[in-house]
Order: C-alpha cells, then structure tokens, then sequence
C-alpha cells in the first residue's frame, strides 16, 4: 500500500487507456454493424493473485467513470466508490483484485460518440452506432481477457451498472462467480423512459447542440444538457432527503419573491448542473441513456436458458427510499432469477437517501456487501 | 458440521440433492448443512436483519420477503420441500401460508411447539397464560401470536389437504417419544410433521 494518503485509501492511483479492439478487428455490435477502434479507460486497484481468482469487477453508472477509488494526483476528493474500494473496506483491495472501466458511449477516457470517427477525421456525433447493454458487457469482457482474467470473482454495480452485471451474469454466466445487482432493473418503466426523453429533449432542442455536431462549431449545449442533469439529480434522492437537506430554506441572497434561486434547494440544483458541465458529455448522455431504455433483459424467450446451465449466485439490492428503480425492480429480477432456479440473496436495505443510497455508506448496506464478498472469496480459497 | 437437534432431525426428513425452501429459515444453519452434506439447492426467507446477514456469511441464498404476503413470489412446484421450522405460530395468516407451501412444493415440513403440552394446561388452570421451555415469553412480549395444540393443527392440516405422512412428537426437553402415543396432545412439547399435498391438478 505505497504511497497511500490515508488510512483504508487505495492511495495514489492513475487511469490508464488500452485500445481492446482496433479499427482491423473491431466490436461487432448488438444492432450490427461495428465500432473500431475502441479504446477503454480503466483502473486497477489490489493485486491480481496468481491464480487470477481474486478479481472484481466494477460496473459504473450512467455518469461514472473509471475513477473508482483513491486519489489522482494533486486531487482534494477520491474516486466515486472510494467509501467501498479500499484496504480493510467491504471491497478490501488487501485481498481483492478491482477493475472498474470506463463505458463506451462515455467522455472520460473511452471511445465514444466525441471521439474521432476514422471514417470522417472529425467526432463521430449522432454518426457514432446506437449502443446496446451487450455492447458495454462484450467491452468489459475485452478488458478483462487483456487482464488475464478468464473468470470474475464478482461483477458489481449500482444503476445502470448493475444493469451491466446482470446482463452479463445472463450472457456469460461461464465467466462470473457472483454478481451483484444493486438499485438497478431488468427493464425501465414508462416512467423511466419519460425521464428520460424529457433529458434527451433538453439537450437536442438548445441551439448550441448543432445536430450533435457542437464541438466543431466550438461551443456546447449548456443550458440543455444542466436541465437534464438537474431533472435527474431529483430522481436520484427521495422526497425526505430533499425536505431534510433543504425543506423550505431559502436562498441566502433572496429579497422579495421573483424568480431568481429563491430557495436554497434551487441553487443547490444549479449547482449541479453547472459542475456537470464540467465533466460529462451531451452526446455521452443521449446515448447511455438510450442503453437503458432498451435494456429489457428478461424479453427474449431464452434469456435464463444460460444460468440454468451455469448457475451464478446472484445478490440482489434495493433501498426502500428509492424511486428511480425502487424495490419492484429490484423484486422483478429477484423473481425472474428465482424461477430459473439461481442461488438468490435478495435485501431491501432500509436508506432515506433514495436511488444515491447505493453509492452513500448506508451501514446495513456495506455490511451486506462485505459478507457476501468474504463468502465468495472464502469459497475460491477453501 | 454440528447441527442443532431439532435441525438434524429437520434434515433427517429432506431427501438428499432436494430443492429446499426454507421459511423462517434464520442464520441458514439448516440449509448450510443441506447443501454441504446433502447436496441440496435451496432459498431461505427471512426478515431478521442480523439472521439474513448470518446466512449471507454461511453462503445461504436468502430473500427478504414477508412470509404472510408474498409467498406468490414462489413459482408452482419450484421447490421440492418447504420447511416451516417453529415459525407458524408467529405468522398472522397460518391458513394461507400453508396453502401456498402447498402449491409450491409437494412435501412439507412443519414443526410446531404444542400449546396443549400438560404443563400448559396446568398453568391455565392456575389462571396463567403458558410458559415452558419451548413457549419461554410472556404473554406481553411473545412473538407467538397464534397458538394450537396438535389436534387443531392437525385438522387444518386435513382441511387444506395435506396428508401426515409422518408425525414425530418430542418431549418438553426435545427428545423424540414413542411414536403412536395416545397421549401426545398432552405429553408433546413439540412436534414435527412430514407432509404431502395433495394436488387436484
């Protein structure tokens, strides 16, 4: 643990990017067609151990990145699943080998729809292929043969990452062990789907968004890509988490009523669009949103015939606060699982945080994790 | 593996590679010897946080699920047996409950402290509610909100047409008795019943 800067901290880590598929053989996608090259942005934490039977892989959601956990240099704040990732931490990188990526169809590092396109020498923009959950998975099952990893001790994510994980438990149960699922769904609801539209409709109706072709014309879609991040960071609490953070408080600099921030949880969503801005992209966000709203993993008549064969054992989260894909979605996979005869573990862990929860350190939570994870690696090491 | 008695005897009953759906089935310590000795598959369900973690640890699936509202989560006949293990005098709704283990698996195990147990009929006619061993609590804090004595559990049983295929009546202290003892309603501190629905479809 060199270099580490706190107590339970990775420490010091860096991203780094490997090209997993070259424009000569590229990813043949689920729609068809193909994207080459793609390049993946990744980190490792932990070490592999010589049997390669150590290795976790982490999942991000819609807005994640391969920064999971530790520190870059010179940075105030950790990696986004660093109150996990960590010596002496449910996912203790003293025993664990954790890989997490960055998705394609992102903007921090991977290949996605503001790359280059080889085709044209300028971004893809809407030209880039409509991606599918399988595409993301077929990604990081590149990555993790580039590791030496023929199987997963554990595959984990929240959201949409969990989305990932269970769609490649489905696909490929042969090549993870467990795989844990957690606020996520087998499939979006209407509702879910409008959230998203409204989001998609934010960004392509600002001017700035130029067809998708902004970058070149050098400027951004702001105000319509901050509508969608603000719409959804509401979906991501409860109600009681919005009422305790803020309740009624008003905005420091209000006068009299009009309509500027007048309350404080006003500013607090500005806020929030504005850093977002900052980090992700409006094309990243029309296309992985999409992801979800085509994933529909139990549709196909044959979409439990490979863990029949193959069992995984599966860990099934919800948080009862939840409304983006509270307990209903996380019951829904829960059943389609149980009925296919898996090994299921399924808790609705008590957080007021709402859809957040997953990445907060809600104590029942964390405990679950950890013993389902000492289990697992209790069984390889038996 | 050192399996508390009352499990081993549980155990004793499930045919080795079964399906197993253990209701109530608390740190998993029935299913964790299921699987390891017995080569059985099988879900617990259970409520108690701190239980669902001990099994969780001990390898056992578990699902957190209401036993008294949401057994239909249950496919038909998934399940090969379905233990209900000193639980069904907490459930609210015992009828159903073992209506729908009935419709999920075609052979049942249910064990059961026995209110009619003599001590407790004594202490009734002392004016007092129960106490023993197998029912410690008092009547303000008892988990126990369903109370039978073997005879009416066994006509409910006949009722919803589950067959005894098998009765094992123990002592106060947990050792099995005789089997055919006439008295058992009264000497029974608790009983074991192995049973088979009977499917009209």
């Amino acid at each position: 643990m060199a270099g580490s800067t706190q107590a339970g901290s990775v420490g010091l880590v860096n991203t780094q990017t490997v090209r997993l598929f070259g424009a000569d053989v590229p990813l043949e996608l689920a729609q068809g067609g193909t994207l080459g090259p793609v390049d993946v942005a990744y980190e490792t934490y932990g070490t592999l151990s010589p049997a390669a039977d150590n290795a976790v892989f982490v999942c991000h959601a819609l807005t994640g990145d391969a920064h999971a956990a530790g520190f870059h240099e010179g940075a105030k704040r950790p990696g986004w699943w660093d109150n996990l990732i960590g010596p002496g931490k449910p996912l203790d990188t003293d025993r664990f080998f954790v890989v997490s990526a960055n998705l394609i169809g992102g903007c921090q590092g991977s290949t996605g729809p503001s790359s280059t396109n080889p085709a044209t020498g300028s971004a893809y923009g809407l030209d880039f292929p409509v991606l599918m959950m399988s595409d993301l998975v077929n990604v990081h099952r590149a990555l993790m043969r580039h590791l030496g990893i023929s199987r997963l001790l554990a595959a984990l994510g929240g959201s949409l990452g969990g989305m990932q994980v269970l769609q490649w438990g489905l696909d490929h149960p042969d090549e993870i062990a467990n795989a844990l699922v957690i606020a996520a769904s087998s499939r979006l609801t209407a509702q879910n789907i409008a959230f998203s539209a409204v989001a998609r409709r934010a960004i392509m109706t600002d001017p700035n968004f130029a067809d998708g072709r902004y970058a070149e014309a050098g400027v951004n879609p702001d105000t319509g890509l901050s509508i969608a991040r603000m719409m959804a960071h509401i979906t991501y609490l409860s109600e009681d988490a919005l009422t305790e953070k803020f309740g009624r408080k008003p905005h420091p600099s209000r006068s009299h009523p009009g309509f500027g921030v007048d309350f404080a949880v006003e500013s607090y969503l500005d806020h929030q669009g504005q850093v977002f801005l900052e980090r992700f992209d409006a094309l990243s966000y029309l296309y992985l949103t999409r992801v979800m709203d085509y994933f529909d993993a139990f549709a196909s008549p044959d979409a439990l015939a490979k863990i029949s064969v193959h069992p995984v054992n599966w860990l099934v989260l919800s948080f009862a606060s939840d409304w983006r894909f509270g307990t209903d979605h996380s019951r829904r996979i829960v059943r389609n699982l149980e009925h296919a005869g898996q090994p299921v573990t399924f808790r609705e862990i008590p957080s007021a945080w709402g859809h957040d929860s997953f990445l907060l350190e809600v104590e029942p939570y964390h405990q679950t994790l950890r013993a389902f994870f000492d289990r697992a690696l209790a069984e390889v090491t038996a | 593996m050192n399996l508390r008695p009352d499990l081993e005897l549980l155990a004793g009953l499930i045919p080795a590679q079964s399906r197993v759906l253990d209701l109530g089935c608390s740190s998993g310590a029935l299913l964790a010897h299921l699987m390891a000795a017995k080569n059985c598959r099988g879900t617990g369900v259970e409520i108690d946080p701190d239980a669902v973690l001990a099994a969780i640890a001990a390898g056992v699936p578990v699902i957190e699920l209401d036993i008294d509202s949401e057994l239909h989560d249950f496919a038909d006949h998934s399940y090969d047996v379905v233990v209900l293990s000193r639980t069904i005098q907490t459930i609210h709704r015992p009828f159903e409950v073992l209506q729908e283990m009935g419709r999920i698996a075609d052979r049942l195990i249910v064990s059961v402290p026995n209110f009619g147990y003599w001590r407790h009929r004594l202490r009734l006619l002392r004016g007092r509610m129960p106490m023993s061993r197998e029912i410690p609590h008092a009547w303000y804090d008892t988990p126990n909100l369903r109370h039978t004595t073997l005879v009416e559990l066994e006509e409910l049983f006949d009722r919803l047409g589950l067959t005894v295929e098998r009765r094992i009546v123990l002592s106060p202290a947990g050792t099995p008795l005789p089997s055919g003892n006439r008295f058992a309603n009264v000497v029974a501190g608790s009983a074991v019943y192995a049973l088979r629905s009977n499917h009209t479809d």
